[in-house]
């Protein structure tokens, strides 16, 4: 998450769902809380209890939308134009929280003379180069004094300052233009942004929230963007009630980004060495990554991982064997993996809790890679669609090579582990039954496979087999391995006395200590205690309750609720404040300074960054598309962009191809917006072959307006097809109002709505909405571009009838 | 013993449906099978012998002359259920006493006595209560989740074979050992609150005052006597808009209220023919 990461210091939601309560406005963008989320939405509800104002903001009417006191349609694609423009009226109107603007952001920095914005150069910033679709962003820095620090100017007046290149930036985001490019009325927009200033400031405040519809985009990270710096501006980060709350899409999704299956990413959010960079040596990959602030640290966090991966074959003289970890040769995301498939490259695939068959995007390829494979490994509780692809309607089994394996997999109560949520808490539980039938536990499944490969391997001299060998894997002498084992040893301990360790500030670069990732040192600090099991719940925060990361702090940032001085911004809205009575810092929560800091000394608002500051303006270390996020349409749009020549991410991936069609700009086949979303009684084949769920939703579906239905001679329950360059989808219709037609710049603009739940298998079947979205992506996270497309609809069944 | 029942407030309903598959779940209820209605996000469409719980989704359209398409500006869920109702029609029609009031004060159908009649069906005012379909081959892997020993061993009645009458039980066997009722305790949003009735209609009557002062036009449907004979209910509702919105009859009537002017007309009718009779045998 590099729009939270590079604006705040920390990828991950500023704080935590439960604190939602204490809004006085709460706005839900990219997210369809009620339905995606339920459980935690009864925090947006108690909000709404206490009396603040609910806005919605999205492209269909939704079950959040109904319970909203606000509900706002808008184009989907086009939302940094919309925040965009609430940034612009901000500014205009001198509505920002000046004293915490000027003391916790980097708003009074002074940018290099040499930058040029999207203003000057027709939507492209400063450095771009045309053949490489990149950008050389040295430019994108500030202007530093003699002695290297950064010029400032506290007064805000400099035309250079950071808040006044932004100014500039958004000063075409009139509200005429949002009504343009967005759809929403101007009135509509006013009352939206006279609801957020209203409630935000010293006495109120206003939260955030949004999920996979912001960042399922080619500019999805900047989207992210604009939110953080809307919030820096109004004061709201580090703040009861305020915050953006990134809701994760699965029960342990932060867990798993967490303990790095991201492919560039080691556990604890170190970086992956790359051959591309200066990292061939421990000592290079040290010097390239450890920065100013918290960051000086990072030769201690990646020496205690090595130590905890390769245990007493890593010493200081062989540079704790960091040669044996892997090095990123380019981009080995999803989406590139499933071209090498395709392409023949990739030959054997392990498919653990996953179902690309029928969520990935690109269906057709996706199988077609799958064909291509000479061995694939399925772990799940449930024959999935992938597992399956050999015996697909269509497919020959006779003609694929394919070695396919499926090991029935144990669910979650058939065994213990953690599971970290969205609040970046981590809550253990226990094993309730044993599995039933064959079934394994995926841990079991992972440790057994790696007993055998180093019994397999075992009296090898050849050095390439060195890192397997020396792998540590005391999990236990059963196939079943000790879950509590592994926590414990991701926590960390003394490699001298075996000691649980307490906290990373104990973790050292010299080999005497081991953690398997440092943002969970703490959750285990002794060999009695597992703060995952603490379930002590209270009024406030509620330490007691499980253990977060990091330190067990549940609202990240809030050293910014107290002023500069330490004194909270206000008494409704104190949180951590510096009690001088004491010499602490005291509050509801574990305060976010640097051990020892006291107020004016060593004492940074946002202490992961590198000068300690929320980003307004991303300096050239941070994102790969802009300093500034800019509204660009999304890869296939029905609209050119009104805002600037450019007309889409210059520098997003693309792959044309002629198994990857997409359409070629503005297209009058494909003349609606469409868009892709999950229902609340559907995940995915968890959920399909549930009798009960599989009854309030039995079928794939798609959601369209009574006027498109009218024009195209459609029926509420009729059978359609939704079709794209890439390929055609099945469904049912469902007319209803809730969804609306859109003017875009004089044009009528529908919206068809497609849920991603379906596919062959299980009770509820129906085509994935993966069928109809070609591979596109992101610059910095290669994330595929699900929520913002074009396409057609017609009444009657698709044509081709293979899957 | 103090009569318990839920109070149901519409306002805090986010339509999740988590209580409609907690029921399903806790009282081991087959699906009603697997048709796209079309209708909104309602699937389910009412309540049944096999569906004791069903959330209704309303809807409501602006008008709006100028709008190019109908724009739907409210959507109003509900959290429909047998309402437990103080004089029952379905416990009066019932000839072999399978449905009683039990020590919670709810009504209740004891599945080993009821005869699969009917006559309950058309005697709810509300439209509740349904004979369940004999369980064929194709139903009983409907509740296929459960263990095979499970089905095998520890049917219910209802699994079983179908056949005879079925509604919302409140839960009762929950009850019995002091839990919440699986609906409420699912229910993320506390639109469904289970507990003792007085102090439901209390908190009830501060939830209406409480809307008002925020300008919500909200009343309570079930609290107080609804008329027609039937009393109070024990499962009542608070609603922002007229009962007839959420499928609510405006003027529910207990089947045995029209019994007397039933039998006066029929005494009369008699009467009548026999008058009639005479007139036409003394004219002979």
């Amino acid at each position: 998450m590099p729009g939270l990461g590079t604006s705040f210091g920390r990828g991950g939601a500023t704080s935590y769902v439960q604190d939602l309560q204490h809004a006085d406005c709460i706005l839900i963008e990219g997210s369809n809380f009620a339905e995606a989320h339920p459980v935690a939405f009864r925090f947006v509800m108690k909000a709404k209890e206490r009396g603040a104002t609910v806005v919605h903001v999205d492209p269909r009417f939704t079950r959040t939308s109904a319970l909203a006191d606000v509900y706002v349609a808008l184009r989907s694609g086009s939302d940094i134009a919309f925040l965009g423009g609430i940034v612009n009226w901000v500014l205009q109107n001198e509505r920002y929280f000046r004293a915490y603007v000027v003391a916790y952001t980097n708003a009074s920095y002074l940018v290099r003379e040499d930058f040029r914005d999207t203003e000057d150069l027709a939507g492209l910033f400063s450095g771009f180069d045309e053949r490489a679709k990149a950008y050389d962003r040295e430019s994108w820095g500030f202007e530093r004094a003699p002695d290297g620090g950064i010029v400032r100017d506290e007064t805000l007046a400099h035309p250079r300052c950071v808040i006044n290149v932004l100014r500039k930036h958004f000063s075409r985001y009139t509200p005429e233009m949002v009504e343009r490019v967005c759809g929403v009325s101007q009135a509509q927009f006013a009352q939206v942004c006279e609801t957020l200033a209203r409630n935000s400031g010293r006495e109120r405040t206003t939260a955030f929230a949004y999920a996979v519809g912001w960042t399922q985009h080619t500019v999805g990270v900047q989207y992210i963007r604009t939110a953080a710096i809307l919030q820096l501006l109004l004061g709201n980060i580090g703040r009861p009630g305020g915050g953006i709350m990134a809701l994760r899409g699965h029960a342990n999704i932060q867990g798993a980004t967490d303990i790095a299956t991201l492919y560039d990413l080691l556990p604890g959010y170190l970086a992956m060495p790359s051959t591309g960079k200066d990292e061939q040596t421990l000592a290079a990959y040290l010097r390239t990554n450890a920065r100013a602030g918290w960051w000086e640290h990072f030769p201690a966090y990646v020496v205690s991982l090595l130590k905890a991966f390769y245990g007493d074959a890593a010493t200081a003289e062989n540079d704790y064997c960091f040669d044996y970890l892997p090095q990123c040769t380019g981009d080995h995301s999803t989406l590139p993996t499933q071209i090498a498939m395709k392409d023949g490259i990739v030959k054997g695939y392990f498919v653990i809790g996953q179902n690309p068959a029928a969520s990935g995007q690109n269906g057709a390829m996706i199988n077609a890679g799958f064909e291509r494979l000479d061995w694939m490994v399925n772990v799940d509780a449930y024959e999935t669609e992938t597992a399956s692809f050999w015996k697909r309607e269509g497919a020959d089994p006779s003609r694929i090579a394919t070695e396919c394996f499926f090991i029935p997999a144990a669910t979650i109560l058939e065994k213990s582990g953690t599971m970290v949520n969205t609040n970046r808490l981590l809550q253990w539980h226990d094993q309730a039954i044993e599995p039933l039938g064959e079934s394994v536990t995926d841990a079991r499944f992972i440790h057994a496979l790696g007993k055998r490969l180093k019994e397999l391997y075992a009296g090898s001299t050849d050095p390439k087999d060195r890192p397997l060998l020396d792998m540590t894997w005391d999990y236990g002498d059963d196939d079943e391995p000790s879950t509590l084992r592994v926590l414990q040893e991701i926590n960390g301990y003394d490699t001298r006395t075996g000691e649980q360790l307490r906290s990373f500030v104990d973790l050292r670069d010299d080999g005497s200590t081991a953690a398997g990732a440092w943002i969970y040192t703490g959750v285990c600090p002794d060999a009695q205690t597992n703060n995952a099991r603490a379930r002590a719940g209270d009024d406030a925060a509620a330490l007691g309750w499980g253990w977060a990361w990091p330190a067990n702090r549940r609202m990240l940032y809030n050293r910014a609720s107290a002023a500069p001085d330490g004194a909270p911004w206000s008494e409704r809205k104190r949180y951590v404040w510096w009690d001088e009575a004491a010499g602490a810092w005291g509050g509801d929560d574990v305060a976010d300074v640097v051990p020892g800091a006291r107020p004016g000394s060593d004492d940074q608002a946002f202490l992961m960054q590198s000068d300690g500051r929320g980003a307004l303006f991303v300096p050239e270390s941070g994102l790969l598309d802009g300093p500034f996020p800019t509204h660009y349409e999304p890869s296939a749009s029905v609209v050119d962009n009104a805002l600037y020549p450019q007309q889409s991410n210059p520098t997003m991936r693309t792959w044309r191809r002629a198994d990857n069609r997409e359409p070629a700009g503005v297209d009058p086949q494909y003349p609606h917006v469409l868009t892709t979303y999950r229902i609340t009684e559907m995940s995915g084949i968890m959920t399909r072959y549930v009798p009960w769920l599989a009854e309030l939703q039995p079928a794939a579906f798609c959601e369209i307006d009574p006027q498109l239905a009218v024009e195209q001679g459609i029926a509420s329950g009729d059978t359609v097809t939704v079709s794209t360059a890439l390929g055609e989808l099945e469904c049912k219709a469902l007319v209803s109002g809730r969804m609306r037609p859109l003017r875009i710049g004089g044009k009528r603009v529908h919206t068809v709505g497609v849920p991603y739940n379906y596919g062959a298998l299980g009770l509820a079947r129906g085509d994935s909405a993966g069928r109809l979205i070609p591979l596109v992506m992101d610059p910095n996270v290669s994330i595929h571009e699900s929520k913002s497309l074009t396409c057609a609809i017609r009444r009657g069944p698709r044509a081709n009838r293979e899957t | 013993m103090s009569e318990t029942g839920f109070f149901t407030d519409t306002t805090l309903c986010i339509g999740c449906k988590a209580c409609e598959v907690a029921c399903k779940q806790w009282n081991e209820l087959p699906s009603d099978g697997f048709a796209f209605t079309g209708e909104s996000y309602d699937n389910t469409s009412q309540l049944s012998g096999t569906t004791w719980r069903h959330v209704a989704f309303v809807e409501q359209v602006a008008i709006e002359p100028a709008a190019p398409s109908p724009i739907v500006e409210k959507w109003l869920m509900m959290s429909d259920v047998c309402k437990h109702c103080t004089n029952a029609g379905c416990q009066e029609a019932c000839p072999t006493g399978a449905i009683v009031k039990n020590e919670f004060g709810n009504v209740y159908v004891q599945p080993d006595v009821c005869n699969g009649c009917g006559y309950c069906v058309v005697s709810c005012p509300f439209g509740v209560i349904d004979l369940i379909d004999p369980i064929d081959d194709e139903r009983k892997f409907s509740v296929a989740t459960l263990s095979e020993s499970r089905r095998d061993a520890n049917q219910t009645a209802i699994q079983k074979s179908g056949g005879v009458a079925g509604k919302c039980t409140l839960c009762y066997d929950r009850q019995k050992i002091g839990e919440t009722p699986a609906c409420a305790k699912a229910c993320p949003t506390e639109s469904i609150q289970f507990g003792v009735l007085d102090e439901l209609r209390e908190r009830a009557a501060e939830r209406v005052a409480s809307l008002a002062e925020r300008g919500v036009d909200a009343h309570l449907y079930g609290a107080d006597d609804v008329g027609g004979g039937i009393g109070s209910l024990n499962a009542f509702f608070l609603l922002t808009d007229r009962p007839e919105v959420y499928n609510l009859p405006v003027e529910p009537v207990l089947p045995s209220t029209r019994q007397p002017a039933g039998y006066t007309a029929a005494a009369g009718a008699a009467i009548a023919l026999a008058l009639a009779g005479w007139a036409i045998f003394r004219s002979r």
